[in-house]
């Protein structure tokens, strides 16, 4: 069974001076059209979901769409107008402002967009800012801080001023900063989008090589489609504050719920994203060739070898059970098929 | 037709100016009109109307509307004297008691208050007076005067002025390293050797009571404004005065609320360096970015903690200019304070100038500059230094700077002990020089100053003769000549076309009360002063600017000497040029435009240096020339920057306009001068600053509306 650590139940963020008493006449239906002609913006619209221990959910949307008003109603910087939110269980809105420094300060860790490292203090000193503030002893304080350094690869840099780092090695830190306390929750808000495309291709596979390691509960913000899928556990797709499909990156390129997300999944590479398992079919007992693949094999991976066969070829798993089969032609069908209407 | 198509502007002003002139030449000049008793001058005269308002009788003599208004807020200055008396004497009894004569005692509240503030202020000066110079009074305060005679022995010795100088050293290397430290060295030593100690050191005890809690309390609400949307709409509009509000102006309230003497000033300098604190305080945490803000709070801040290891950390370089301002009004308060008795260099200075000594000014005008140029590199490099948490030091490095004070402190004591043995005849020259005993200069220069003026006396006389006789006068002539509706439609349109009909009725406003008040002539004559100050000023900064920012080495090379005379204390800039001039209007003028071209200087080159880098790349792709480049690229994108610089220019002006009513002018500064020694003097000194402000305030607006206009149209937020 998967434990839940993030619960979010209709929430609501809408920004202007009446917004509950409008919220509250408008009974659950919110329309961001007569909001808007009332002075009100809606940020976020009944947004209800929730996030199991260790995975990664990235939210995806482009700028405007209340991606980070989500965010930041989940780790309250901003509070939702409505609606509920459970972090482990807890009612996070009816948390008072201790518990809630206290929950920030052993539970959550946060990295921004443009780093927001405060610029009169060191590397170390940045990273090991969130336990001073907690009042951890300075010399636990300094060994925690160089592990952090390590961790992210900026040894030898830790007495440097954040204006005498690059982007890329700025953000190390902002990251860096966020893991110091060893948070259960990561929140993490476009924490690669200021960055260099080969640089930022670099830190996500760092990223990614972070999470296989510390396995935190993390929510991703992003605007970038190719991120959000290369990261994933799951995308939650927003446009104007309303969640238009929340799924497996697989589910999401080969089903797209709206028109709104089909735009984003048809220029996607479908072989790059989607695996074995996404496409195969139920075992059954017709002729098999004798060639096996693996079920969570990127179908581009194992393509070549798929395609020069005529009959189905089976899929196992990781204990060499068969899980199902699957023909040379759905890949060619998946692969090629959904572009038929492009010209 | 085609031209007034694209320039719809030109136009408007061309026509604005048209219409002015037309009224200046249809408008005679009323044939009673005489500029001296031009308005109500208190004095009785058959020809004078009255009026009678709030119970108050206003004379002054009438004129045709269109040319001067009747001084209708005639009564305010003295509805402000009675209501400011009311309030100290009259308003609010409460009981106190009285420890001497053991009874309760009935006192006014505001009096209550404003004798407490004024003790507890006594006190702290007194406190670091004593420490410096030694003395009896701060045992006094917690013993009484009686146990004093008896126990002779209770007196704060004062510390030799070697230990305050190797304390200053020692606090400099600390701070920076050698280098200040070793001017701190010689400034301590140049004061003592000559003979300015204690006028110093009392300036000094002066600075280190205001400097700090106007810090403080500029910080505070500052840091309250940010908080709260309520308080920071209190404060503007006050602020707002306050920054354009001649400093000799608050003096004269002063002395009804807190009477003479150091602590008055303390309170004084307050006022004035609390307010530019607040704004820059706030300036500083505005522009700290919201996802600085949002990291603080996911690392767990509660408020204290995000506001103090957060947020003023970030906006420390706004904040640190703030710290410079305070110091700066400061010192500039040190020195006009002594107008209401408070000790020190400020006093010397002023009875060296009032005795046309200028040797003895110049010699406190730089001991006073030099303490300000310390005072600030300290405390800028106390802001810039960087607390080092993580040392892992011995316990002697820990402690070497106090060991190394320690140490010195030992050897200064038994210098000063022998130096009682060595020097028999009373004056131990290694416990303090006296004042007469010093090395004096002032000989020298006044020998100087002889010799500029027997040599130079005609080329001076010929050249200050041809300034008063040809352009001084006809200027003035011309702004007195303007009817009071030529000085509206000017003033109004040109806030039509800059900022629409808003900042019409704005600057009108602030027009209507200096031209209701009884000194609009006066008001004319500072106005004119001004205005020629700051066009010689703007052409001389722009110049001078420009030149420099050709060059990197030259461009740092002026800011710093920006950053250094904007350190002198105002007063001081009077006395070269009396030096050279005399007592003349040119001599006023003259300061009006050393100082006033400071900040042009500085925001030509901020402006100009402000310019992307990319632009400049453009330009020379284009292949543009050096003056192309100037003309088409450089100054248009500075243009807005520089021109916040003319505001600074014209409030700098206004200052030293004011400032020099003590050479003899005869504006508006002159009768804020009278106010100071006139008993009843509170409501006009008051009334008349507020006139110098709106002054300022008139350009202000007109200067900030149009910059935010063009700097939207450009696209720099």
């Amino acid at each position: 069974m998967t434990d839940t650590v993030i619960k979010c139940n209709s929430l609501y963020k809408i920004f202007g001076t009446n917004a509950e008493k409008m919220l509250r006449e408008a009974n659950g239906n919110v329309d961001a059209k007569t909001f808007q002609e009332n002075g009100c913006i809606v940020g976020v619209n009944n947004a209800s979901f929730e996030v199991s221990r260790g995975e990664m959910l990235v939210v995806m949307g482009l700028s405007g769409s209340g991606k980070s008003t989500l965010l930041r109603c989940i780790s309250r910087l901003t509070d939702a107008t409505d609606g509920k939110i459970y972090i482990e269980g807890q009612d996070l809105l009816s948390l008072n402002n201790k518990e809630l420094i206290e929950l920030r300060r052993n539970k959550m860790g946060m990295v921004f967009q443009s780093f927001a490292l405060l610029p009169h203090k060191t590397v170390l000193e940045n990273i090991a800012f969130p336990l001073q503030i907690k009042g951890v002893k300075d010399q636990e304080c300094i060994n925690k801080a160089m592990d952090m350094v390590k961790l992210v690869g900026l040894d030898g840099r830790e007495n440097y001023f954040p204006r005498e780092l690059s982007g890329g090695q700025q953000q190390r830190v902002g990251i860096a900063r966020s893991l110091a306390v060893e948070p259960d929750i990561w929140f993490l808000d476009e924490p690669f989008s200021a960055l260099d495309p080969l640089i930022r291709k670099e830190m996500q596979d760092e990223f990614l090589r972070l999470q296989e390691k510390l396995q935190k509960t993390i929510m991703f913000i992003t605007h970038d489609f190719d991120e959000a899928l290369k990261l994933a556990d799951r995308i939650a797709i927003m446009k104007d504050g309303i969640i238009e499909q929340l799924d497996t990156p697989a589910k999401i390129v080969l089903n797209p719920a709206t028109e709104y997300v089909k735009k984003f999944t048809e220029e996607v590479p479908r072989e790059k994203v989607l695996k074995i398992e996404d496409v195969m079919e139920k075992p059954n007992s017709e002729n098999l060739s004798d060639l096996k693949v693996l079920k969570n094999e990127i179908i581009e991976n194992v393509a070549e070898k798929i395609l020069t066969q005529e009959k189905s070829v089976s899929v196992i798993d990781e204990n060499n059970k068969i899980v199902g089969t699957l023909h040379p032609s759905k890949i060619i069908h998946t692969v090629f098929g959904g572009r038929k209407n492009k010209g | 037709m085609e031209l007034l198509k694209r320039h719809p502007k030109l136009f408007q002003w061309l026509f604005l100016l048209v219409v002015f002139f037309t009224l200046c030449f249809a408008i005679d000049v009323p044939e009673t009109y005489k500029f001296i008793r031009g308005q109500a001058e208190f004095i009785k005269d058959p020809n004078q109307s009255t009026y009678t308002l709030f119970g108050i009788e206003v004379r002054y003599y009438a004129f045709d509307t269109l040319w001067r208004l009747p001084p209708l807020l005639g009564w305010l200055p003295i509805w402000i004297n009675d209501s400011l008396f009311f309030l100290l004497n009259d308003w609010m009894p409460i009981e106190i008691w009285n420890e001497d004569i053991q009874e309760y005692k009935t006192r006014p509240l505001v009096l209550q208050i404003t004798r407490t503030l004024t003790s507890s202020m006594t006190f702290l000066i007194e406190l670091i007076r004593e420490i410096l110079l030694g003395g009896v009074e701060t045992i006094v305060t917690f013993t009484s005067w009686d146990w004093i005679s008896e126990n002779p022995w209770a007196k704060l010795p004062g510390l030799p002025w070697t230990v305050v100088a190797a304390g200053a050293v020692i606090l400099g290397y600390k701070l920076s390293g050698k280098g200040l430290a070793i001017f701190a060295g010689i400034v301590m030593i140049y004061i003592s050797i000559f003979g300015q100690w204690k006028p110093s050191m009392q300036t000094l005890s002066f600075i280190l009571v205001a400097a700090p809690l106007s810090f403080i309390f500029g910080l505070s609400l500052g840091i309250m404004a940010f908080k709260s949307k309520r308080v920071e709409k209190i404060l503007h509009p006050i602020l707002l005065v306050m920054q354009t509000m001649p400093q000799y102006a608050v003096l004269v309230p002063a002395i009804v609320l807190f009477g003479v003497g150091d602590h008055a000033a303390v309170i004084i300098t307050m006022v004035v360096a609390v307010p530019p604190m607040i704004l820059l305080t706030l300036l500083g945490l505005r522009g700290v970015s919201p996802e600085v803000i949002e990291a603080g709070r996911m690392s767990g801040c509660n408020n204290l903690q995000l506001m103090f290891k957060v947020l003023i950390p970030t906006a420390r370089r706004d904040i640190l200019i703030g710290v410079n301002q305070v110091i700066m009004v400061c010192f500039s308060m040190a020195v006009i304070s002594a107008f209401i008795g408070a000790k020190g260099l400020g006093f010397n200075l002023l009875l060296a100038l009032n005795q046309l000594n200028i040797g003895l000014a110049l010699e406190a005008g730089l001991c006073i500059s030099l303490i300000a140029i310390l005072l600030d590199k300290m405390s800028l490099a106390w802001a810039n230094k960087q607390t080092d948490y993580f040392g892992n030091l011995t316990f002697f490095q820990r402690n070497k700077n106090t060991l190394f004070f320690a140490g010195a402190l030992l050897i200064a004591l038994i210098f000063a002990y022998v130096g009682s043995f060595y020097f028999k005849e009373g004056f131990n020259y290694l416990y303090e020089v006296p004042h007469n005993k010093g090395i004096s200069t002032a000989d020298f220069w006044n020998k100087g100053v002889d010799w500029i003026w027997d040599t130079f006396f005609y080329t001076l006389k010929i050249f200050n003769t041809w300034l008063i006789v040809d352009i001084l006068q006809p200027m003035r002539a011309a702004y007195l000549r303007m009817p009071i509706v030529a000085t509206f439609v000017l003033v109004m349109g040109a806030g039509y076309i800059i900022g629409g009909i808003r900042s019409a009725f704005v600057v009108g406003g602030l027009t209507l009360f200096i031209a209701l008040s009884p000194w609009w002539d006066r008001a004319l004559v500072t106005t004119y002063m001004a205005t020629f100050g700051v066009i010689i000023s703007c052409t001389i900064g722009v110049t001078v600017g420009t030149l420099c920012s050709q060059n990197e080495y030259t461009k740092n090379f002026m800011l710093a000497v920006c950053d250094i005379f904007q350190t002198f204390p105002s007063f001081v800039y009077l006395i070269p040029v009396m030096m050279l001039f005399g007592v003349t209007d040119t001599s006023v003028l003259i300061a009006v435009i050393v100082y006033a071209t400071i900040p042009a200087t500085r925001y030509t080159i901020e402006g100009l240096r402000s310019v992307p880098a990319a632009l400049h790349d453009a330009g020379s792709m284009s292949g543009v020339t050096k003056v192309q480049r100037l003309l088409n690229i450089e100054f248009p994108i500075a243009f807005p920057h520089m021109m916040l610089g003319l505001n600074q220019t014209i409030v700098f002006a206004l200052f030293m306009v004011i400032i020099g009513a003590f050479i003899g002018t005869e504006d508006l500064g002159q009768y804020i001068l009278k106010a100071l020694s006139d008993r009843k003097g509170a409501g006009i000194g008051l009334t008349l600053g507020i006139c110098v402000a709106f002054i300022g305030l008139i350009f202000d607006n007109l200067i900030r509306t149009w910059v935010e206009k063009r700097k939207k149209h450009l696209g720099i937020d």
